[in-house]
């Protein structure tokens, strides 16, 4: 009997504190793209040292052709723009504007993950042939699997911005924001990706 | 922008299920998951425990006579990998973390609270796989360091579900490693100023730094090495063009600040436990502060000195010697300060204190041999003996396992709302102590003069010091005893507790023994002084 006293008793003091705290949502995303940033630098770092201490054995291919990554690296900056103003859009509550910004957003992503899969079968070496292949595989496979989960919550997000009983508005806008910002962070993994990779 | 909490919701959380169901349910009180950390971790303790009680026993005679080979490399294998996974790294940073970090900062929960709910919840399962692995083809058998080209060559599918629950344990050490960072920083109450928190949060803070710096680079790694085991490609096979030395960078690139991971909650711990039974303030704590902080920077800049003999160059060897070294001063610090908190205090000898002087005394002479591995022609001389063996157990269990204990002794009455039996209590301390130092202190002078670890069978010369040291394994597999009866004895009918017994002055003792849902009724207390002990306490209320 006293202990259901005492847990109403707090019951309504917490209804009478009206507690109030930061929104550190944010930083925890932020916390954890540091995280995953490292993933990245892990692999980076393992790429740069077996291509300054094993030399590859003679006759191995690793000739990468430039034009498809080049124009994925504009569809994967372009859709950072897109983005941004499907956030516009949201701010100033034109969420038509902002879902059409969201699914040309999607769609540049997909169009990026057939091209990377159009790459794929047009290489000369597989995934076992050499370490650079083995690498190359490894970083542009995990990279490809952020943008898949990337395109997925925008579409997700997309269907969440619909006019009638859509949850993201002008007063909600976190999961925009969350996802714009993972959405930039894999675009700036993929330049360095492709600087590394392919430029280097 | 602010979140306001919303009264309806406060109500449903306080709808979960109470009782002893609450600690098998998907609770989100930050009080029942650290303690579903800490009694999921004391249950793969005690399995872990059972294998190194099995691996004594193999080595108390030099054939291998007790288990076949390949089994006790398994033995060896899982017991490392369970008792640094399963059990140091979730009970010291999961458990006392979870439990402890919302009151210091004055919060009534976790920052993530689902994300602390699933970061524990992803254990159990882990756990379990690692454990059930043994009846699959039988478990990994590299150690717990998954070496290729041996993690490549032995049987693979026991390796795969090594690397499976290693890599869900750090993503599970990830969430958690985030959330303490967020609860922290952004969580404190309002007017509680950074260098007036409790010891134990700059230590989670630095902690968790290190996590998310660090883990994350071994789980790539393991992936690239579970590639290397099934899809047969070649990053870490010397024989497929690979190099076996950049798995070691990258594997030492999360595993030695792991040892920060396990060592530096402790720290926070102990600066907590000695000032209450000293009654003293904590002694310097500006620069115990600044040491961990300096152990943060320095831990994530040593790791190949576990490489010294994989051929690593002239200037990588002196670079990390020197950096090595360097920690022995931040390290020194703190040590100086436990002493001088206890110096001339009013100290009682209980069960929290005994085990936190032991931790002073196992961690100086883990520390000290430390410093001489990271020389490297001493190195290069014990690289792989009992000598590293001894090192590492005088700092993980001499250091961060005699301050678990120390923690439980201290805590129980806050968490229970019972007093824990100090006889019993003493007698634990006692068996444990000796046990530890009769185990592990003769394998300094094995690995000096040669005895290599992780191998079944040795030279008999060696035998009759391997079978003091098994001797001692048996008292610490005794001393659970003891503890297990005080627990479930003092659960029952111990002694009432009283809201704060060792009358301390840190905010979880201002709240009732056990506290409340949300912590406090009310607002939480805002204690600017935690260790003004003999000063000043009127301040306080």
């Amino acid at each position: 009997m006293t202990t259901l006293d005492s847990s109403k008793e707090i019951q309504k003091n917490n209804s009478q504190v009206n507690e109030t705290h930061e929104d550190f949502r944010m930083f925890g995303l932020i916390t954890f793209l540091i995280a995953d940033g490292m993933t990245f630098a892990g692999f980076f770092a393992a790429y740069l040292t077996y291509k300054a201490v094993n030399p590859l054995p003679d006759g191995a291919i690793y000739e990468l052709e430039l034009p498809i990554p080049t124009l994925n690296t504009i569809l994967l900056l372009v859709s950072s723009a897109t983005f941004h103003k499907a956030g516009k859009a949201l701010l100033k509550d034109k969420n038509s504007d902002s879902q059409k910004w969201l699914f040309f957003t999607a769609f540049l992503g997909i169009i990026f993950l057939i091209c990377q899969l159009f790459e794929y079968f047009h290489l000369p070496f597989g995934l076992t042939d050499n370490l650079f292949a083995s690498t190359f595989y490894a970083l542009t496979g995990f990279h490809g699997l952020h943008v898949t989960l990337g395109t997925l919550m925008i579409l997700i997000i997309a269907w969440q911005s619909r006019i009638n009983g859509g949850r993201l508005t002008s007063q909600n806008m976190f999961p925009l924001e969350a996802v714009e910002l993972y959405w930039h962070f894999v675009d700036g993994i993929w330049v360095v990706l492709f600087i590394i990779l392919y430029l280097l | 922008m602010t979140i306001s909490i919303d009264p309806q919701k406060t109500n449903n959380e306080s709808l979960q299920p109470k009782g002893w169901f609450r600690y098998f349910s998907f609770s989100l009180d930050h009080k029942v998951i650290g303690i579903q950390y800490l009694v999921c971790g004391f249950l793969f303790y005690l399995i872990g425990g059972t294998l190194a009680s099995a691996i004594r026993i193999e080595l108390a005679s030099p054939m291998s006579d007790f288990m076949p080979r390949d089994v006790y490399n398994q033995v060896l294998t899982l017991h490392g990998t369970i008792m640094i996974f399963l059990w140091i790294v979730p009970v010291v940073n999961g458990a006392f973390g979870n439990y402890l970090i919302p009151f210091y900062v004055g919060a009534r929960d976790m920052a993530f609270p689902r994300l602390n709910a699933v970061a524990f919840w992803l254990i159990p399962p882990s756990g379990l796989m690692l454990v059930a692995s043994y009846f699959v083809e039988g478990a990994a058998q590299a150690g717990w360091t998954a070496y290729p080209p041996l993690s490549i060559t032995t049987p693979q599918s026991g390796q795969i579900i090594w690397i499976m629950s290693v890599i869900l344990l750090g993503g599970s050490s990830i969430f958690g490693g985030i959330n303490f960072i967020a609860t922290i920083i952004k969580l404190r109450r309002p007017g509680l100023k950074l260098m007036q928190l409790p010891m134990y949060c700059w230590a989670m803070l630095g902690t968790s730094l290190l996590v998310v710096l660090s883990t994350p680079v071994l789980a790539g790694t393991l992936i690239l090495l579970s590639f290397d085991i099934i899809a047969n490609t070649g990053f870490f096979n010397p024989v497929l063009g690979g190099n076996v030395v950049v798995y070691q960078h990258l594997f030492w690139f999360y595993s030695h600040p792991a040892v920060y991971i396990m060592v530096l909650p402790a720290f926070g711990l102990v600066s907590e436990i000695l000032p209450v039974h000293a009654r003293k303030p904590l002694f310097g704590y500006t620069t115990m502060v600044f040491s961990i902080m300096g152990i943060v920077v320095l831990g994530l800049v040593v790791w190949a000195h576990h490489m010294f003999t994989s051929g690593t160059p002239p200037w990588m060897r002196l670079f990390f010697t020197i950096a090595t070294a360097f920690i022995a001063v931040p390290t020194g610090i703190k040590f100086f300060n436990w002493v001088a908190t206890l110096w001339g205090g009013k100290i009682s000898i209980n069960s929290a204190m005994l085990f936190s002087c032991g931790f002073i005394i196992n961690f100086v002479f883990g520390g000290i041999t430390g410093v001489a591995l990271a020389q490297v022609p001493f190195d290069i001389h014990v690289h792989d003996t009992y000598f590293v063996v001894a090192h590492f157990h005088y700092i993980v269990y001499g250091g961060t396992v005699f301050i678990i204990f120390s923690s439980i002794y201290h805590w129980f009455p806050k968490v229970t709302g019972k007093m824990l039996n100090e006889k019993l209590g003493i007698l634990h301390f006692i068996i444990t102590f000796i046990g530890f130092n009769l185990c592990f202190a003769p394998q300094h002078w094995l690995g000096l003069n040669g005895m290599p670890r992780r191998v079944a069978e040795y030279d008999p010369q060696f035998q009759f010091v391997n079978q003091i040291s098994s001797l001692g394994a048996l008292l610490m597999a005794i001393s659970t005893i003891p503890f297990l009866i005080n627990v479930f004895l003092s659960v029952r009918n111990g002694k009432n507790a009283g809201d704060n017994p060792w009358n301390a002055l840190t905010p979880e003792w201002l709240t009732s023994s056990p506290p409340p849902v949300e912590n406090w009724e009310g607002e939480a207390p805002l204690v600017e002084e935690p260790y003004g002990y003999g000063k000043k306490i009127s301040k306080q209320k």
